[in-house]
């Protein structure tokens, strides 16, 4: 059995180091069981997220030799093990303890996006009908964990910290879940202009890149989103009926 | 003490898996003030990894199907000791809880017509489990997670039960600390709710996440509520089990029921070998039927891969014991055999099963459109729990309800596929109104001080003790390793009386378990907190599994294999007794109805 160094945050409310921890390592290993048992031999008290170990509930979050990424997703035989494997928190969230980030700012955004709200049953039975081919997308969106991986990665918030103007991939991907669910009757295209500010997305797609859902944020949450908002807005002939209108 | 926040609700419901989240929002609709605590963060619990389906008699698939078929099946697979009232509303009511999750905004995967489809799962007569591909638990966690943050309702995040209180016999509070700050918190309430899952972190091979300690049951037993059918833990049949680090990570049934095969290192197909006679008349003959049957033949009979998981669990066991096992230590999972009858194949499993086909790929480096699956029992679910009212999920301690896994009663001796998920919304939502309400008709209740500063110093032992103590997960990987050796899925005596003997030293170093640093997120404080709760539900499990000398269901006992036509009229029940020691004691199951009774027999054809 190999050894492998890993390098992890340490510390609280933004005050910490890097420190190495040397673990035994084993075929099939991810990073969360070199954390694990960092911390049962090691380290009682490091603090880390977790549920399902299956990429399936999002918690384990953070970045791997300075890419977001999944811990339990991550396996070490993708990484070069003969150097240390650094091991941090989120950078786009305010920290709390080792690995742990205060994310519930995600929480409060969600609570400010109005929701579903379906249209009269068709049947009388008080039930819909849908066709596969028309939920496929909304589908796709749904797939989504809340890892907020694509928050972290998201310039937007990151380097510019925009989290009061904007709601960031996750919630642009929620929002176009929304919007084209065939049951929704709301129309949201006025607050992603102003309260959700689609606009301040630039199409970098690092948000899809780091998705571990392979969800295609930017090209069929996104975009679309985005086209919503100019058709409504920005189209040359909408413009001028507005004017005439005095709207 | 001075440290303590303080906090009020009509109803408090600890857990915000299905079963919490579906009890906060009956709950509040009922016009409650509720309060909902949750030990991860929001959307984070277990739910989220149920992978097949919610199963409701909607008929959309077969119209043979109804809620008469279901509670026939769900009585067959829980081997008749199941709480007939609760397997009636369960059946009854599933297919309005999915309908009304549509109305919340799910998006079920739909059938050509447009309406909900149906897949087919173990123990199931008719296709019945409404899904989405194979992330039915995201789906159904996600909706109640967004219909419930825009009620009324206060959410507490990363907050773990300490201990209940009680205001004389009656519920009136809960004692907590939040995991970030690691402040204590206590919760006046008039009605609480259970809702905190399983036990699945007592054994080292299980689908569980870090939260399934046991939490629920060892805060309702002492609070003097009943715990029953302890013996019987469910050991889903098909966790991965290679490479090491993944071992116990689900597989779902849906695979099976989408015509996944099982076989063993000779390549044969051993379910056809061991069919019990209750299921004969509904099993089919042939690969042939069982395949067709899979793809919605409604004239032929289910393949034997989806028996119920007691029974695959065992045929597994079976084989891997006669050294016919895979290289690891399982059996092989194929799917990619459907190559041979379907020429798109690989783009159906990609279709089907999207979450598998990633979870293999990812983490075992395997592609299952192409090459099996190796699998192996995991510690699943846990059918025991604490022992309810059927109608009103309440306890034998007035204003304190429990619903889901962590409630007893639906299941029987085995849980089928996809009854968790129904069981979350139909006992969730009724445990919910009910509390709201007991509590709309009570008045306060009061909450005695003086038992604070006990609990709170209890909780912070570990601290004194310090790093150089007993190491918390050390006490817990001995607990688990002890449990899956001598309490698993074949028990015997001797044995279980050795774990009995067992208890008693991890006992000892569980009160020497030492942390090292501060409150705030320290994962090691909150393990040594967590091993008193898995230790006395762990004993819980042993004992009555000891005096149930029979094998049934999840209990299968190496030196009692049959089952004994006395035992079938009995629950187990574990009280706390006025020393403080476990009480078990047998319960008469009460007479079937005759209309009930009725519908099995007319469904045993």
């Amino acid at each position: 059995m190999s050894t492998a160094t890993f390098r992890i945050w340490r510390g609280q409310g933004g005050q910490g180091q890097l420190e190495d921890y040397t673990t035994e390592i084993s075929e099939g290993m991810v990073v969360l069981d070199a954390v694990h048992a960092v911390q049962a031999d090691q380290a009682n008290d490091l603090a880390c997220r977790w549920n399902c170990k299956a990429g399936k509930c999002g918690s384990c979050s953070a970045e791997i030799n300075g890419r977001p990424r999944l811990m339990c997703m991550t396996r070490l035989s993708d990484l070069d093990t003969n150097k240390p494997v650094t091991v941090e928190p989120l950078r786009t969230f305010p920290h709390v303890r080792d690995l742990v980030t205060d994310v519930s700012w995600n929480y409060r955004v969600k609570k400010r996006i109005r929701p579903f709200t379906p249209r009269l049953p068709d049947a009388a039975d008080g039930t819909w009908r849908m066709q596969q081919a028309d939920i496929d997308r909304v589908q796709e969106f749904r797939k989504c964990i809340e890892c907020f991986l694509c928050q972290d990665v998201c310039h937007v918030l990151r380097d510019h910290a925009k989290h009061e103007e904007f709601i960031g991939p996750r919630f642009l991907v929620h929002v176009a879940a929304l919007e084209m669910h065939p049951l929704d009757t709301l129309d949201r295209v006025p607050e992603l202009r102003e309260a959700y500010g689609v606009g301040y997305c630039n199409i970098t797609k690092c948000c899809t890149t780091v998705c571990p859902e392979n969800i295609k944020i930017t090209d069929n949450a996104i975009i679309p989103l985005k086209e919503r908002v100019v058709d409504r807005y920005y189209d040359p002939i909408r413009m001028l009926v507005r004017r005439l209108k005095g709207g | 003490m001075a440290d303590i926040e303080e906090f009020e609700h009509d109803v408090l419901v600890i857990g915000a898996g299905g079963a919490g989240l579906r009890a906060a929002i009956g709950a509040s609709e009922a016009g409650a003030r509720v309060g909902l605590v949750c030990k991860s963060l929001l959307g984070k619990a277990h739910t989220v990894m149920a992978e097949g389906g919610v199963a409701a008699a909607l008929a959309h698939v077969d119209d043979r199907d109804s809620w008469r078929v279901h509670f026939a099946d769900t009585m067959r697979g829980g081997q008749y000791l199941n709480n007939w009232r609760m397997a009636e509303l369960h059946a009854r009511e599933a297919p309005d809880r999915v309908r009304e999750l549509e109305a919340y905004g799910a998006v079920f995967d739909r059938t050509s017509d447009g309406r909900i489809l149906q897949r087919n799962f173990g123990g199931h007569r008719y296709p019945r489990l409404a899904h989405v591909g194979d992330r039915t638990g995201l789906e159904m966690i996600r909706t109640l997670q967004d219909k419930a943050i825009h009620l009324a309702i206060d959410v507490h995040m990363e907050v773990t039960i300490v201990a209940l209180l009680k205001d004389g016999e009656r519920l009136s509070g809960a004692f907590a600390y939040d995991r970030e700050r690691g402040r204590f918190r206590l919760f006046r309430t008039k009605a609480l709710v259970l809702a905190t899952g399983g036990v699945g972190r007592a054994y080292s091979i299980t689908s569980n996440s870090w939260e399934y300690t046991a939490d629920g049951q060892a805060l309702a037993y002492d609070a003097g509520a009943d715990l029953q059918d302890m013996e019987f833990v469910q050991f889903h049949p098909t966790g991965m089990i290679w490479p090491p680090s993944v071992r116990g990570i689900l597989v779902t049934e849906g695979v099976r029921g989408e015509g996944g095969v099982l076989r063993n290192s000779e390549g044969r197909r051993f379910m056809f070998d061991d069919i019990p006679e209750n299921y004969r008349n509904q099993t089919a003959d042939t690969p042939e039927e069982g395949w067709s049957y899979t793809q919605g033949d409604k004239n032929a009979r289910r393949p034997p891969e989806l028996l119920t998981r007691d029974h695959v669990a065992r045929c597994i066991m079976r084989e891997v014991r006669a050294g016919r096992g895979s290289p690891h230590g399982g059996v092989f999972l194929d799917i990619a055999w459907i190559k041979e009858k379907l020429p798109n194949a690989s783009e159906v499993i990609k279709k089907k099963l999207p979450s598998m086909y990633h979870q293999f790929k990812e983490l075992a480096d395997i592609d299952i459109t192409k090459e099996a699956m190796e699998v192996g029992p995991t510690t699943h679910y846990m059918m025991g729990g604490i022992r309810v009212d059927g109608d009103t999920q309440m306890t034998n301690v007035p204003g304190l309800f429990a619903a889901g896994e962590c409630a007893a009663g639906l299941h029987g001796a085995n849980r089928l596929g996809g009854n968790s998920l129904s069981d979350l919304l139909v006992f969730g939502k009724r445990a919910g109104e009910h509390a709201a309400a007991f509590a709309a008709s009570k008045g306060e209740a009061r909450v005695d001080r003086g038992e604070l500063d006990a609990i709170a110093r209890k909780a912070l032992a570990p601290f004194e003790l310090g790093p150089g103590g007993e190491g918390p997960y050390h006490v817990q990987h001995d607990l688990q390793s002890m449990m899956q050796d001598l309490v698993g899925i074949v028990r015997r005596e001797d044995e279980m009386r050795k774990a009995l003997d067992g208890f008693e030293g991890l006992r000892e170093r569980a009160a020497k378990a030492g942390v090292g640093g501060n409150r705030e997120y320290n994962p090691g404080w909150h393990t040594a907190m967590d091993l008193g709760n898995l230790l006395a539900i762990s004993e819980a499990i042993t004992l009555s599994a000891l005096e149930r000398k029979e094998s049934r269901g999840g209990h299968f006992r190496d030196d009692y294999p049959d089952k004994d036509a006395e035992a079938a009229k009995y629950n187990l029940v574990v009280r706390k007794g006025a020393g403080g020691e476990m009480k078990l004691s047998r319960v008469t199951i009460p007479p079937l109805p005759a209309e009930l009774a009725a519908i099995i027999e007319e469904q045993k054809s």
